[in-house]
């Protein structure tokens, strides 16, 4: 049964009618002009102009693409899930996966304490905190590029390579390092951490300040060390940040891209080949002209499981950080 | 497949004085006519200067070639006042490349190894060139099997093949001597080759013999020409009916002889992921032994690696059983198809002016030679007849009081290469077979344990997979 109009409630009403109340008044393109909305568009055009150029446009051309067969020279032809189900079924695909998440496994491992320890640190000590402070940042201030290319010589595999050498003082043998199936994708964590600390050192600085100072006096009154402090005070203290930088962390490595790029092109063997550089390489890895289609169906999987992922972890994580 | 793409590439933006001075004379003719009340023959002069950008230098290349460089315009530029040519540094690469030709943005004129010619011309990726090459004398005189890499299924030329290579071991001679090795006597067959570099790393600590190893095609390209050297082939066909045939003799000979140099006898240095060029730069700073590239890449190596030309030497692949080949390849001149008619003349101009005047033109030949002179580039550096082999051998007499290279490092390979068989790259989906045989490399470069004919079973159905993507219907 449809329910009569005045039952519908009396703002629907009254709106419907046009007649007037006191709830809302109809919008006209009148009163929008009246009440400034030109000049709100007018502030809002080069924001709507540059997103809708460079992201929305790209963003929704790429959904578009994945369910395409297209090289961008020749007109594209609709292939509904086929580019899905191309990259399913490439076996380079789990290979990508598993690589990726090794990477991103090991980066939280290795990668993730080390810039709160630098932080802790760094803010116990009496003098010279700001020198401290800006040596953890300053390889994020050499161009990525160098960075890898800096640490591609460290990682020289002959005995007299700077890495090799140091290893040979303490009685160790030449390392392998990227030349290794084994050993590729940790030297490139190694490498990452060191370029990618700095940023999270600084941010965790920052949260430190926020920490107040008399809960600290209070854990040293009821006889605890460093450690119990750190433990029961600044931990609890710093979640909420430590919880967005845990994910931060995650988004970045499971798009990494420059390491495995610059140091190896995904070898030796596929073993440092992640998710980012095979979507390179069906773009732009043939000459003749790229599988564009299957690296938008590779990106918009990528994006999606990040997003369902990013979704669980404030989900899972919200209670801890309401505490 | 990429070698002498990379070593003949030019790179400037000048704005000459005569071009200014060509640009004003045009304007001054518009000027006239204006005042003469007639806008339509204003338009037709104006509209007679054809401006076309040609791919030039790499990116970086030192100041004397971009001299060079510009030193050619300048002068195609007196001779041909009606057009403006515009250089663009250019380096082919396949992701590079790609990139471009889907963006629309490569130059007017740029160049395309003999591996992508056919597809490109077929998918309508480059401009007909047909009728404007027929009307130069020189194309006549082409090597049937090399002007067939620029002319597609229909018969059209759809690009100008303007240097050949093949594929060649470049030697140090400095490192030969050092090991107590004959510098002038280069190993002839894979097994010296292999005691050769045993010798090279014991007794100098360098890279006995080096292979490219890195993910980028380089690695296949380099195990196909081995494999050709050990008398395989990785593929059999043409276009999608091909077959790939990398689970072959000569193809897992190949892959021993590398794993015993790397594992065995360790006489393979210790970086396993080097590229072309890298391993250039390598070789250059006197890392490796004796690895395998173009026959051309003495030119890069100075240009861009500060090579000391004493140490350099040139010998052809070993070549042992009766199937054994050397893979040749070289470098198509092509036109971008959006050219309007007036801009393919213009590019068909510079690329017979460029490229083809010097090979068998003598005055051109002899001016050529001296303005390389002039700027310190290296003349006399091994290539492969384009043409048939009397221009080439007559063209190569023009210049030889010119020359300025070691000619008598090179004798090994002059002496030698052409009593070899040369042998075409793969035709159909080269690069992705290339790409497919990079890991195979790869694995047995990184891997003590690796199972080759295993390996090369897998790559080949990935590589069957690749011929049949290559090939699908546009």
């Amino acid at each position: 049964m449809t329910p009569k109009l005045e039952e519908m409630g009396p703002a629907l009403t009254t709106e419907a009618a046009g007649g007037p109340s006191g709830v809302r008044l109809r919008r006209t393109p009148l009163t929008w002009v009246q009440q400034g909305g030109i000049g709100r568009l007018v502030f809002l055009l080069p924001l709507l102009l540059v997103f809708g150029a460079f992201s929305w446009y790209p963003i929704v051309r790429l959904v578009l693409m994945s369910f395409q067969y297209t090289n961008l020279v020749q007109p594209p032809t609709w292939v509904g899930l086929a580019n899905f189900s191309a990259v399913i079924h490439d076996p380079l695909f789990p290979i990508a996966v598993r690589n990726t998440a090794e990477f991103a496994g090991l980066a939280l491992v290795f990668g993730y304490p080390i810039p709160l320890i630098a932080a802790v640190l760094i803010s116990e000590v009496r003098s010279r905190r700001g020198l401290y402070s800006a040596l953890a940042y300053l390889p994020v201030v050499i161009p990525p590029v160098v960075s890898v290319l800096l640490w591609k010589t460290f990682y020289d595999a002959a005995p007299n390579g700077v890495f090799n050498t140091i290893l040979g003082w303490v009685g160790i043998g030449p390392q392998p390092w990227i030349q290794s199936q084994s050993a590729a994708l940790p030297s490139l964590v190694l490498e990452s951490t060191w370029a990618n600390a700095g940023s999270t050192v600084i941010i965790y600085l920052a949260a430190l300040t926020g920490v107040n100072r008399e809960l600290y006096e209070a854990a040293s009154v009821d006889g605890a060390g460093l450690w119990k402090k750190v433990w029961h005070v600044t931990l609890p203290q710093i979640r909420t940040v430590l919880l967005v930088t845990m994910i931060l962390q995650i988004i970045g490595t499971a798009q990494v891209f420059l390491e495995p790029y610059l140091f190896t092109l995904g070898g030796p063997a596929n073993s440092t080949l992640t998710v980012m550089l095979l979507i390179y390489d069906y773009a732009f890895g043939n000459s003749l002209g790229g599988d564009y289609g299957k690296a938008a169906a590779l990106s918009l999987m990528l994006v999606a499981f990040l997003a369902v992922f990013s979704l669980i972890y404030l989900r899972v994580t919200r209670s801890w950080s309401n505490q | 497949m990429k070698s002498n793409i990379r070593a003949m590439k030019f790179k400037t933006r000048a704005i000459t004085p005569i071009r200014i001075g060509a640009a004003a004379a045009v304007m001054g003719l518009v000027a006239v006519a204006a005042a003469g009340g007639s806008a339509s023959i204003a338009a037709t002069t104006k509209a007679k200067r054809v401006t076309i950008t040609v791919a030039s230098l790499v990116p970086g290349a030192s100041a004397a070639a971009t001299k060079q460089f510009n030193n050619q315009v300048l002068e195609f530029d007196r001779a041909n006042p009606g057009i403006q040519v515009l250089p663009v540094t250019y380096d082919w690469t396949g992701p590079t490349f790609a990139a471009e030709l889907a963006a629309g943005t490569l130059p007017t004129m740029f160049t395309v190894p003999f591996t992508d010619g056919r597809s490109l011309g077929e998918a309508g990726q480059l401009a007909n060139l047909t009728k404007y090459a027929k009307s130069y004398s020189w194309f006549k005189q082409f090597n049937p099997a090399v002007i067939a890499e620029g002319i597609d299924a229909k018969g059209q030329v759809i690009a100008i093949p303007e240097a050949a290579y093949a594929q060649a071991l470049q030697y140090n001679r400095q490192l030969f001597s050092e090991a107590g090795l004959n510098p002038n006597k280069p190993p002839t067959t894979w097994a010296q080759v292999a005691a050769d570099a045993q010798a090279i790393s014991a007794k100098t600590g360098e890279a006995g013999f080096s292979v490219m190893g890195a993910n980028d095609n380089t690695a296949g390209w380099i195990l196909t020409t081995l494999s050709y050297a050990f008398g395989g082939r990785v593929e059999t066909g043409i276009g999608a009916k091909a077959t790939a045939t990398f689970d072959n003799p000569g193809t897992v000979d190949a892959l021993n002889f590398i794993h015993t140099l790397r594992w065995t006898d360790n006489a393979m240095g210790s970086n396993f992921g080097l590229s072309w060029g890298t391993s250039n730069a390598a070789f250059a700073a006197g890392q490796i032994g004796m690895f395998v590239s173009g026959s051309d890449v003495y030119t890069n190596m100075v240009q861009a690696d500060n090579l000391n030309p004493s140490i350099y030497g040139l010998a052809p692949l070993p070549t042992e059983n009766a199937n054994a080949g050397i893979l040749g390849g070289g470098t198509l001149a092509a036109v971008k198809p959006t050219a309007t008619p007036a801009q393919i003349a213009a590019a068909m101009k510079w690329i017979n002016f460029y490229y083809m005047q010097p090979l068998v033109n003598k005055a051109q030949a002899i001016r050529n030679a001296k303005s390389l002179i002039a700027d310190d580039q290296p003349v006399g550096v091994p290539a492969m007849p384009v043409f048939n082999l009397k221009t080439f051998n007559e063209a190569n007499k023009w210049i030889k009081s010119l020359i300025n290279t070691p000619q008598s490092q090179f004798a090994p390979f002059n002496d030698g290469i052409f009593k070899d068989k040369l042998v075409p790259e793969p035709e159909s989906a080269t690069q992705a077979i290339y790409g497919d045989l990079d890991s195979v490399v790869e694995q047995v470069l990184t891997n003590a344990n690796a199972n080759i004919p295993g390996l090369l079973q897998a790559a080949n159905s990935v590589g069957q997979s690749s011929i049949a993507e290559g090939n699908q219907p546009s």
